[in-house]
């Protein structure tokens, strides 16, 4: 049993540390994983079929209770009017609220004077699927659907390189599809 | 032991075919939290003979086409302080297949679902608090149209994890739900701004049985049906669940049947929202092992009917949870901003929140009941309360951005808490009345650097007295992050015991890796996520904590 323990522990630290080297170029290029959960309105949403017209597309684990969560969307709530007419960026944040909160999630969104897509992820299956550990983690998938950026935490400032890499996003299309 | 190898290979064959990009999708995480304990006898802190304890995680999941396959190794060498005692050693005890198609989604070995609230069938993993109820076995998900969901869970539940093995409750779960959108499914309705949802779960449990004195019943059912309607900013959802007599060891053995309802009612619009709650709890404790107690073998999930608090001496001295008995319970919140650039709300407006939660014994009527004839020792009305306590709990909270420097936010708790049904504390009786302010301001000082400080004072003449504290953290985006919290229990009756609990801890984050460094006291305390807590001892000594997601 103790080689196996000693096995597992060396495996981990293995998969682990190789994880840590690959995701300096991000571990990225990953496409959304397939979950089913709903939205404010109790729609069936199934987050693979996600789809901003070639626009890129923020994705922002939070909960009610997270106060680092709240105040990363309240910062990019700032800009998030710029962006959605300069590069028709859509945020969509997805609440890991569980039962106790989660009837709480919409007047939290309208108090807060939220305009983003929000969706109730009430079991963690997409927090899951997607490798998150805790919230806020921040990712961005570019207009062809690819994971090409990810932030795992917020303190403040941490928005401008979001803001940074978003607009280089941008620009890049731009060149390229004018070329 | 030869399948946990086979299954190890097989992922990292999975792992590098991933990685090196043939179309598919790795994805996971990995935590580890490692602690180096040293015994300090005043605050109650006492090291392991080991002195480094280490709990570590690691989930890998592969995605390719519509199939995804993934694991979890776990390991406890041995499991760090507070920790159920009975995680040990190092396995893989999650391991599942799945193929996701349009219509349907079929899953074998290890899942966690959930049918509507949770009051009648949740399992979930809530790794702080050591809370793992995976189903092994089989699920199914089929949409035959749009607005049209079933769902059928089969297997049995985790409830252990002893020496690298899992364990299985003895029961066997089986569930069914289904749900109708009636917006979706009937195409006059489809515009309307009425929006309806109905749905329906049937769950039972099978376990046989081991008792010489009493018949028990073999197989437990639970029924009940849920309602989403919404109009314009108007909303309601309720949920009904009746369960069947289920004699176990929590209940005492009473053949009661059991209840649990929960009614969310709400008002919404852009910088107002309103919403009330009403629960009612009686006998709804469902396991898949009769003979459990604690935490383990949940098949449903009791959602505590207040605010989560996270200011450090609002959530960990009094913290309330939902009463396993039962109860009845109502909850108001009112948040309102306001608006921007108005005389009151400044130039960005100020967020006010109201929140008021109260929960109490609900009326045993034992007129009607036969315990001579039939076992049953009272009847429960729902919503019926009684004038016994178990929490009251009112906080208000205002928050306001002066400029793009200058944040600041005022937080008031009153709570008024029951020791005596739910004992979080041996030196006081009864209701401990408790009045907390918290102050939190944070000054952010160029594009990269920010400070933030915190004080926060708790009142009470009962138990362990005043406390206080203060906290102050500097970040420098998007790297790094010092903290210093310093609680005073300043107020103890004995004046040996008015200790100073000084921590200090630093992070490093990159991308997606997180390293945190922590040292110093922490004192003994109730932790709590979503409403179930467990105690954690006092420590003393340096905890390392990494995350990385992949």
């Amino acid at each position: 049993m103790k080689k196996i323990s000693l096995l597992l522990a060396l495996a981990i630290g293995v998969i682990g540390g190789s994880s840590f080297i690959n995701t300096d170029d991000g571990g990225l290029g990953k496409t959304m994983p397939s979950v089913m959960l709903e939205n404010l309105d109790g729609d069936q949403i199934n987050s693979a079929d996600l789809d901003n017209d070639g626009n890129p597309i923020v994705i922002s684990f939070w909960a009610t209770w997270c106060k680092p969560c709240r105040l990363e969307l309240n910062t990019i709530m700032d800009e998030y009017e710029t962006m959605q007419d300069s590069m028709g960026l859509k945020l969509i944040a997805v609440s890991i609220d569980d039962e106790r909160n989660k009837s709480k999630v919409r007047p939290v969104v309208d108090a807060e004077g939220w305009d983003y897509d929000v969706w109730l992820d009430s079991n963690s299956d997409l927090k899951r699927a997607m490798g998150v550990n805790y919230p806020p983690q921040t990712f961005v998938l570019n207009g062809e659907g690819k994971i090409v950026y990810s932030h795992v935490g917020f303190v403040p400032g941490d928005e401008e390189d979001l803001y940074d890499f978003l607009w280089d996003l941008h620009e890049n299309k731009e060149t390229t599809s004018s070329h | 032991m030869k399948k946990i190898i086979l299954g190890f290979l097989s992922l990292t064959t999975f792992c590098s075919y991933g990685q090196f990009g043939q179309g598919g999708n790795v994805t996971g995480n990995m935590e580890s939290n490692v602690q180096v304990l040293s015994t300090d006898t005043l605050i109650g802190a006492v090291a392991p003979d080991q002195k480094v304890v280490a709990n570590s995680y690691m989930n890998v999941n592969y995605s390719v086409g519509k199939f995804r396959a993934g694991a979890r190794f776990e390991s406890y060498l041995p499991a760090i302080a507070g920790y159920p005692a009975f995680y040990s050693g190092s396995g893989m005890p999650y391991k599942y297949v799945q193929y996701a198609g349009e219509r349907i989604t079929v899953t074998a070995g290890n899942f966690y679902e959930q049918f509507g609230s949770g009051l009648i069938f949740r399992s979930y993993e809530e790794r702080a608090l050591g809370l793992d109820n995976a189903m092994e076995g089989a699920s199914i998900r089929f949409s035959p149209l749009k607005g049209v969901d079933f769902k059928g869970v089969i297997g049995r539940q985790r409830v252990n994890f002893f020496e690298g093995q899992r364990f299985n409750s003895d029961g066997v779960v089986r569930g069914f739900d289904g749900s109708l959108n009636l917006n979706e499914v009937i195409p006059a309705f489809s515009d309307s701004k009425f929006k309806v949802t109905v749905a329906g779960s049937i769950v039972s449990r099978y376990q046989p049985t081991s008792n010489d004195t009493l018949i028990l019943p073999k197989n437990v059912g639970a029924y009940g049906g849920r309602i989403d309607m919404k109009y314009s900013r108007f909303y309601l959802n309720a949920e009904y669940i009746h369960k069947d007599n289920d004699p176990n060891e929590q209940n005492n053995w009473i053949y009661n049947s059991g209840h649990g309802a929960i009614v969310n009612m709400g008002y919404s619009q852009k910088g107002l929202g309103i919403i009330l709650t009403a629960k009612s709890l009686d006998n709804m404790t469902f396991r898949s092992d009769r003979n459990t107690i604690g935490n383990q073998a949940f098949i449903n999930y009791l959602p505590a009917t207040s605010n989560n608090h996270t200011y450090n001496l609002a959530g960990t001295l009094y913290p309330y949870a939902t009463n396993l008995n039962g109860e009845v319970a109502y909850q108001l919140d009112v948040l309102y901003k306001i608006p921007k650039k108005s005389k009151l709300g400044g130039k960005y407006g100020t967020d006010l929140h109201l929140n008021i939660a109260l929960a109490t014994d609900y009326k045993r009527d034992t007129e009607g009941a036969d315990w001579a004839k039939n076992r049953v020792s009272y009847i429960a009305q729902p919503f019926a309360m009684t004038d016994s306590i178990f929490n009251f709990d009112f906080n208000f909270h205002i928050k306001r951005k002066f400029n793009k420097k200058w944040k600041a936010s005022a937080h008031y708790f009153h709570f008024v808490y029951n020791n005596d049904v739910n004992e979080v504390t041996k030196l006081a009786k009864h209701y401990i009345t408790s009045d907390i302010g918290v102050i939190d301001v944070s000054y952010k000082i160029n594009r990269k650097h920010s400070i933030r400080a915190e004080v926060q004072g708790l009142f009470t003449k009962k138990d362990r007295g005043n406390w206080a504290t203060a906290v102050i953290e500097y970040t420098i985006s998007p790297k790094w992050f010092f903290t210093v919290m310093d609680q005073f229990n300043y107020g103890h009756p004995d004046e040996n015991l008015q200790i100073h609990y000084l921590l200090g801890a630093f992070g490093y984050t990159h991308n997606n890796s997180r390293f945190m460094f922590m040292y110093g006291k922490q004192r003994e305390g109730i932790l709590c996520v979503g409403g179930v807590c467990r105690p954690v001892p006092a420590t003393n000594g340096l905890t390392f904590t990494f995350t990385q997601s992949f």
